[in-house]
């Protein structure tokens, strides 16, 4: 079953097209890596999904509704969670505060709540840092804190910006592994990454993007091969 | 099963410390016991003043420190809650107790009212804009001849002292316990707000509303939440300020100086926190109690100096206000290491 079904999606800020005719889907309990250089228009398209930003023109549809322009607020109270590029922690509360706000869409007595979000809080292995202030936290951390805060409000779809953006090398094995353990749990994933290496290991499908359009989507073995995004992308490393 | 997990769901969710509970428990009977000693009726009118600006200050600090909207335009729930109280027993001799709620209804609605186009206005414009309308309200009271227009309303006087009037002309103890059951009740339904769940929202909203947008909390529903229950804070207060005085006029119940002061308690005390409204009020008006009697009329504004002065010095060394002089831990949640 199609989880999303992206149609010609459009967006445009003055005369810059940030995504242009963008088409894509996602089957239910895969992971969908989007790629692209900078400037492709990534999180673009992850705020026109996910309602941060009004799209122009196309179809968004979220199993068989349609979310097309509807509010953040709404989209994720259908099951849409996600994480931001740029950190958003709740920095001056606690780690566990911060996962309550999420647990609270599903949970409304307070110590039901709490149960819940210390689960997750273990789930992504930050027990002991739970009384911690959001502000306290590593990057690595904060990474862990929101997919925590956005599995709290029981998403089926989880879209995440940058997992292993600006954390050391050696936090990244640790955050693949979680992206990893929480597809075993049935939710449907799309992540933007940089590291290739990370989407080709963790994608079952691809989407490449260039200069806002879709140059290409397919499994990860198709688009390594795929001339285009070789071009505007990996061949970034045979010139290395 | 996880044993750390266990033990973490085994904890508390509050962390409730027995001699914290004890010394406010005390500290409520000896301000119940007070007036029993004897007090004169300066320091009753003092302690009055206190309860009041504290709980005008908490009005305050639900908009701006638990949901991060900055108003500077709260006297004017203050002044219609004045003037509902006033008016209605005047024209109709309805009990101060009635319309006490109307005074908080009324200020329900104009939350709503300007709370639905200010509050999709961010930051500073918001500020401005309340700013504005704080003043308009005064304007509009100057020249309203309904209510008395520039001269206000004298309440009509009962020969004696009266609980259904809300009137007490022999003592000032009544009006002592009046104020005092307000400000309890008011900041005891505060706190329980602040460790509810719309309590952990409104800060969310405050905090990062794009991640609160994230977690399906529709944040301009919920700022005008925020300024409502403020606005039904801050009324009733109005309404027993007009009781206690008697005489209410445009220039002191709408004055800009109310919205002010109101900012300057909540942060001296502590902005966000419950218990800073109540330390900044009793700093900031035993000054400006003290001011007024050593230095009469025409020093009448250098209480503000002073406020000036304390602002200046509390956002330089302790910007999260007087209440962080006391380990958190003690207050709030307790942190593990």
């Amino acid at each position: 079953m199609k989880i999303l079904t992206v149609e010609k999606l459009s967006k445009s800020f003055g005369g810059i097209h940030a995504n242009r005719d963008i088409s894509f889907d996602v089957e239910e309990g895969s992971i969908l890596g989007v790629i692209g250089p900078n400037g492709a228009g990534k999180s673009t398209l992850f705020n026109l999904i996910t309602g941060f930003t009004k799209p122009d023109t196309g179809k968004v549809k979220f199993f068989d509704k349609n979310i097309f322009g509807i509010s953040p607020d709404k989209i994720s109270n259908l099951g849409v969670g996600r994480t931001f590029q740029k950190l958003k922690p709740f920095a001056d509360q606690t780690l566990l505060e911060n996962v309550m706000i999420g647990a609270f869409v599903k949970e409304k007595d307070i110590k039901r709540a709490r149960d819940r979000a210390l689960e997750i809080i273990d789930f992504v292995d930050l027990i002991e840092k739970r009384h911690h202030f959001a502000k306290e936290l590593s990057t690595g951390q904060r990474k862990r804190l929101e997919m925590a805060r956005a599995m709290a409000i029981d998403p089926k779809l989880l879209l995440m910006d940058e997992v292993t953006g600006g954390v050391d090398q050696k936090t990244i094995p640790g955050l693949v592994e979680l992206v990893k353990k929480l597809k075993k749990t049935g939710v449907t994933i799309i992540t933007i990454e940089h590291n290739i290496n990370i989407i080709m290991e963790i994608s079952d499908n691809v989407l490449a993007l260039d200069q806002g359009k879709r140059i290409a989507f397919g499994e990860p073995k198709e688009i390594q091969n795929n001339k285009q995004v070789i071009d505007a992308y990996l061949g970034t490393f045979d010139a290395a | 099963m996880d044993s750390r997990l266990e033990f973490a769901k085994s904890e508390p969710i509050w962390n409730t410390n027995n001699r914290v509970i004890s010394i406010i428990a005390g500290l409520i009977i000896l301000l119940f016991a007070l007036p029993l000693f004897g007090m004169n009726s300066f320091y009753l009118h003092l302690f009055i003043m206190i309860f009041m600006h504290a709980v005008m200050a908490q009005s305050w600090n639900v908009i701006a420190g638990f949901s991060g909207q900055i108003s500077l335009g709260h006297g004017a729930f203050f002044g219609i809650g004045a003037y509902a109280t006033s008016f209605f027993y005047m024209e109709y001799g309805i009990t101060p107790w009635i319309s006490i709620f109307f005074g908080m209804f009324v200020s329900a609605i104009f939350a709503v009212l300007i709370g639905i186009p200010m509050l999709r206005l961010s930051g500073h414009y918001f500020a401005i804009a309340t700013l504005l309308i704080g003043i308009s309200f005064q304007v509009v009271f100057q020249r309203w001849d309904l209510v008395g227009a520039a001269s206000g309303l004298w309440v009509t006087m009962t020969p004696e002292d009266s609980w259904s009037a809300l009137q007490f002309h022999s003592s000032k103890v009544p009006y002592y316990y009046v104020f005092l059951i307000f400000f309890l009740i008011t900041f005891f339904l505060v706190w329980l707000l602040s460790r509810s769940k719309l309590g952990y929202r409104l800060r969310a909203v405050r905090d990062d509303p794009q991640a609160a947008l994230s977690l399906c909390i529709n944040v301009s529903n919920y700022k005008i939440i925020a300024y409502v229950i403020s606005a039904m804070i801050m009324a009733p207060m109005g309404s027993l300020f007009a009781q206690y005085i008697l005489i209410i006029d445009p220039d002191r119940v709408f004055n800009i100086e109310i919205s002010i002061i109101v900012l300057l308690i909540t942060v001296l005390g502590g902005i966000g926190n419950v218990w800073g409204p109540i330390i900044g009020a009793s700093i900031l008006v035993p000054i400006s109690e003290y001011s007024r009697i050593y230095l009469g009329g025409t020093g009448g504004a250098v209480d503000l100096i002073f406020y000036g002065l304390i602002l200046m010095i509390i956002c330089i060394f302790r910007p999260n206000g007087l209440i962080s002089f006391i380990p958190k831990d003690i207050l709030e949640r307790k942190k593990q290491r």
